[in-house]
């Protein structure tokens, strides 16, 4: 009995550690596929007409400046909503709220996150919309800043938990310290426990922002779908696209293996490497962070 | 202006917490307020016909049953394939690997995945489970293509979920001649149970309400029956809202509505579930 | 009076080089309870975890050094360590009961083993309850949650844990830290009950505890042995200086 124990033992063990591994090979994989149907673009559309300012396939133009810039100027936009809102309630939840509120918002801001992307983006087609049409003299409502707005919206839950997780995580120690040499709750949050929760609200901000680029369903509904070069600040209320609205909408109608099929997958392909990039670049803060705060505290 | 604050601390202050609950607020309130409103306007259109009726008049009248079965199915499917993958990734990740090179980059993947925007899943489903693998547009197809985007937020919460047992528990148990998946199977997943649980139903509760992984691999608009296997496609909740609200020209607003409150409860249910399956566990647990 | 184990000439190593134990040796009687006793840092817990291979699961390594039960080098790489902590139990300071009821708790080694009579799970765990000297006082209170039990209870229910699963030695690690002076003595009391069947080792919390039950008594200073030898003798005369100093309270 002991043998066959160890048997088993065995197997289940090489199952979970192949499990382990499957995430790299899941993201090789992704990598690998987009690789394969993106690159074709590379070779039948010259690469500086991808850099063209018109996107306009049917005709042959395959200039994705526009959906980059687009996709910039709404995940600007969220950023610049998210953030401070993001931060702010997640400092009112772990720092200012009784304790009774806590257990009331934090699933609440959970809930916000769960809702599906395509019911925000049909709220606001239906009323947001038109409301900042009327409200802001807009020739139409879908435009870069609705997307933006709700954009912000779905960026931050993200940011609230993960931003309230950090602050959280503080030492009580700190605060304490600072209330024994008198500061103010106030000057403690910002002078004390924002900053040593640094690392962790910046990879709340990161994730954030991360979720606001890579919003597809929201942006395709409410954002105008005219690919046009923002070039001014007053660009933020005209209709854009997305680059992830120009995959979603384009895909479904164009021919396998033809030109434009390659560009859409082109674009997820730079879609894929924007996250990686984010990604890696989040995770070294992160980690240059801890080693000073482990270096600090030793 | 420093010296200014400093001496007003206390007015400062008020004035700093008044800032920051208005802004906590104005976050809340559009949450509730968006699915109070949706309960509103959409409850009318709800009827037992329109649960389990069949859509006519090109989608302008009648039921969406097929659009809920859909998401289930799809929900199921996306389950079947991640929870296990999941959770056994999780358990590598809290029991047995050492902190080295190997499984930095472990986290770096599931970072990655977590992070990949929905409608690259959607081209990566297309491209492997339905052209390459030849699965054709099917439930399979998109239920594999959910589950690769549902992954990553099972392992992280499962594995936190685990580590939350404490060390002396598997101490204990080794030291009492168990074997590492001895002590894993009896005490480690057996306490963790409830975090995963909530963790996985969180997860699906995503999946449920994605369109753009299933636009391409799996989700049609009109079916006239419903899927007979995962290889025929199907009608989903969120993709039938889509399309509903932007592309049938006339669609009564009544169904638009109710659709997006029926995609709405389906969630939120899946929401109050996992929340109360947190909650009771915490309340229940013995450490 | 036969030696269940012999330590000889053992060296522990951390991982990044410091040494946590020099040049041990020691032969350990049967049937009696040994001491091991010295200010924090000596590395007397460690050469408790060596005794169980407990310490695969840290960062120490022997890098030198057998230690012999029942005359086989249970530091080979092909020991059986399963069946080895079944030989040797192990009790912990901090009272750690697992999340079941106090029944659960008892057989849950046994169980691990693959026993699955019931009659046989009972009698295991009346048996070794009556010899932790608790049986009257949870006998009632089997199915409940060991949580619910006082911590001398449960360090009691540890014990008993242990004897489950009929080990030849026990190996306690400050096992009175926690608990109360009535709880301790209970503790104390049924450790000279069961050394007429196990062989004990003891790693006492206070010199006082070390005086009160040891056999024979080993007095470890930053990782070396100083002095070993009957308990009477090492706390009345002790050879060495330092273990004087120690003892009457000098140093610690």
């Amino acid at each position: 009995m002991e043998r066959s124990l160890s048997w088993r033992e065995f197997i289940i063990t090489r199952l979970i550690q192949t499990s382990g591994y499957s995430a790299v090979l899941f993201v090789l994989l992704i990598f690998f596929f987009l690789l394969r149907e993106g690159l074709p673009a590379l070779s039948e559309v010259d690469a500086s007409s991808l850099l063209n300012i018109r996107w306009y396939p049917i005709e042959g133009f395959f200039g994705i400046l526009p959906l980059i810039s687009g996709s910039l100027i709404v995940t600007l936009g969220a950023a610049l909503i998210a953030v401070p809102f993001g931060i702010g309630t997640a400092v009112y939840i772990s720092e200012i709220a009784p304790r009774w509120m806590r257990e009331i918002l934090k699933p609440l801001v959970e809930l916000l996150g769960g809702l599906p992307s395509v019911v925000l983006g049909f709220l606001g087609i239906l009323i947001l919309s038109p409301f900042l049409r009327v409200f802001l003299n807009l020739p139409t409502g879908l435009t870069a800043f609705t997307g933006s707005l709700l954009l912000g919206g779905i960026a931050v839950p993200t940011v609230v938990s993960v931003a309230e997780d950090a602050l959280d995580s503080v030492p009580r120690a700190y605060r304490e310290g600072a209330w024994a040499l008198g500061a103010t709750r106030w000057q403690t949050i910002w002078r004390v426990t924002l900053p040593a929760a640094r690392s962790g609200v910046l990879t709340a901000v990161m994730l954030g922002v991360g979720r606001a680029i890579g919003e597809t369903m929201t942006v395709m509904m409410v954002t105008g779908n005219a690919p046009v070069l923002a070039t001014k600040l007053g660009s933020l209320f005209s209709p854009v696209r997305t680059m992830t609205a120009t995959i979603a909408a384009e895909m479904g109608e164009v021919a396998n293996g033809s030109t434009h099929y390659h560009v859409l997958f082109f674009i997820g392909m730079v879609l894929f490497l924007i996250s990686l990039a984010v990604n890696i670049v989040a995770s070294s803060v992160v980690f240059r962070a801890r080693k000073r705060a482990e270096r600090i505290l030793s | 202006m420093n010296r200014f604050l400093a001496q007003n601390r206390h007015a400062v202050q008020r004035l700093g917490f008044a800032l920051i609950t208005l802004m906590a607020v104005f976050t809340v309130l559009p949450i509730v307020g968006t699915v109070a409103f949706i309960l509103v306007q959409g409850q009318p259109a709800i009827s037992a016909e329109f649960i389990t009726g069949f859509p006519h008049d090109g989608m302008r009248a009648g039921g969406i049953l097929p659009a809920i079965i859909g998401t289930l199915y799809l929900t199921i499917g996306t389950a079947i394939f991640s929870v296990p993958l999941g959770i056994a990734a999780a358990i590598y990740l809290s029991e047995y690997a050492k902190d080295n090179q190997w499984t930095r980059l472990i986290r770096l993947a599931i970072i990655n995945l977590a992070g990949i925007p929905s409608v690259v899943y959607g081209l990566f489903g297309l491209g492997l489970f339905v052209l390459f693998l030849k699965f054709g547009t099917s439930i399979l197809a998109a239920s594999l293509t959910l589950s690769i985007m549902t992954l990553p937020v099972i392992i992280s919460t499962s594995e936190e979920a685990l580590r939350a047992v404490p060390q002396a528990f598997r101490t204990v148990s080794i030291s009492l001649g168990g074997t590492r998946w001895q002590t894993i199977r009896r005490i480690v997943l057996k306490e963790a149970l409830p975090g995963i649980l909530t963790g996985v139903i969180l997860g699906l509760e995503r999946a449920a309400g994605e369109t753009a992984p299933i636009l391409f691999t799996g989700a049609a608009f009109f079916l006239p029956r419903l899927p007979g296997s995962p290889f025929d496609a199907t009608m989903a909740l969120p993709y039938h809202l889509f399309v509903i609200s932007t592309q049938v020209p006339e669609m009564p607003i009544q169904i638009q509505y109710g659709t997006a409150l029926v995609l709405l409860v389906f969630v939120l249910t899946m929401n109050l579930i996992a929340t109360f399956i947190r909650s009771r566990a915490r309340a229940k647990r013995q450490w | 009076m036969v030696d269940k184990i012999l330590i000889e000439n053992l060296s522990l190593q951390y991982a990044d080089g410091t040494e946590s134990l020099r040049d041990v040796s020691m032969g350990i009687r049967q049937n009696s309870v040994t001491v091991l006793f010295g200010p924090a840092g000596g590395g007397k817990s460690t050469l408790l975890r060596c005794l169980n291979r407990l310490n695969d699961l840290t960062e120490v390594k022997a890098s030198g050094g057998r230690i012999l039960i029942d005359g086989e080098n249970i530091l080979d790489l092909k020991t059986d360590v399963i069946a080895l902590r079944r030989k040797v139990g192990m009790v912990f300071a901090r009272p750690v009961v697992l999340p079941m009821s106090v029944r659960e708790n008892i057989i849950y080694g046994l169980e691990l083993a693959g026993e699955k009579r019931k009659s046989k799970l009972d009698q295991a765990m009346e048996r070794s309850l009556r010899f932790a000297a608790i049986w009257e006082e949870v006998k009632d209170r089997l199915d409940d949650p060991a949580t619910a039990l006082s911590g001398g209870q449960q360090q009691r229910v540890c014990l008993a844990r242990v004897l489950a699963l009929q080990p030849e030695i026990v190996l306690l690690d400050e096992p009175t830290s926690g608990l109360d002076p009535i709880s301790t003595g209970k503790v104390e009391a049924a450790l000279l009950e069961l050394k007429k069947e196990y062989t004990i080792i003891l790693v006492p919390h206070s010199v006082q505890q070390a005086a009160r039950t040891a056999d024979h008594a080993a007095f470890f200073l930053q990782g070396e042995l100083v002095e070993y030898d009957s308990g009477k003798k090492l706390f009345t005369s002790p050879k060495q200086k330092k273990t004087e100093d120690y003892v009457m309270g000098r140093f610690g």
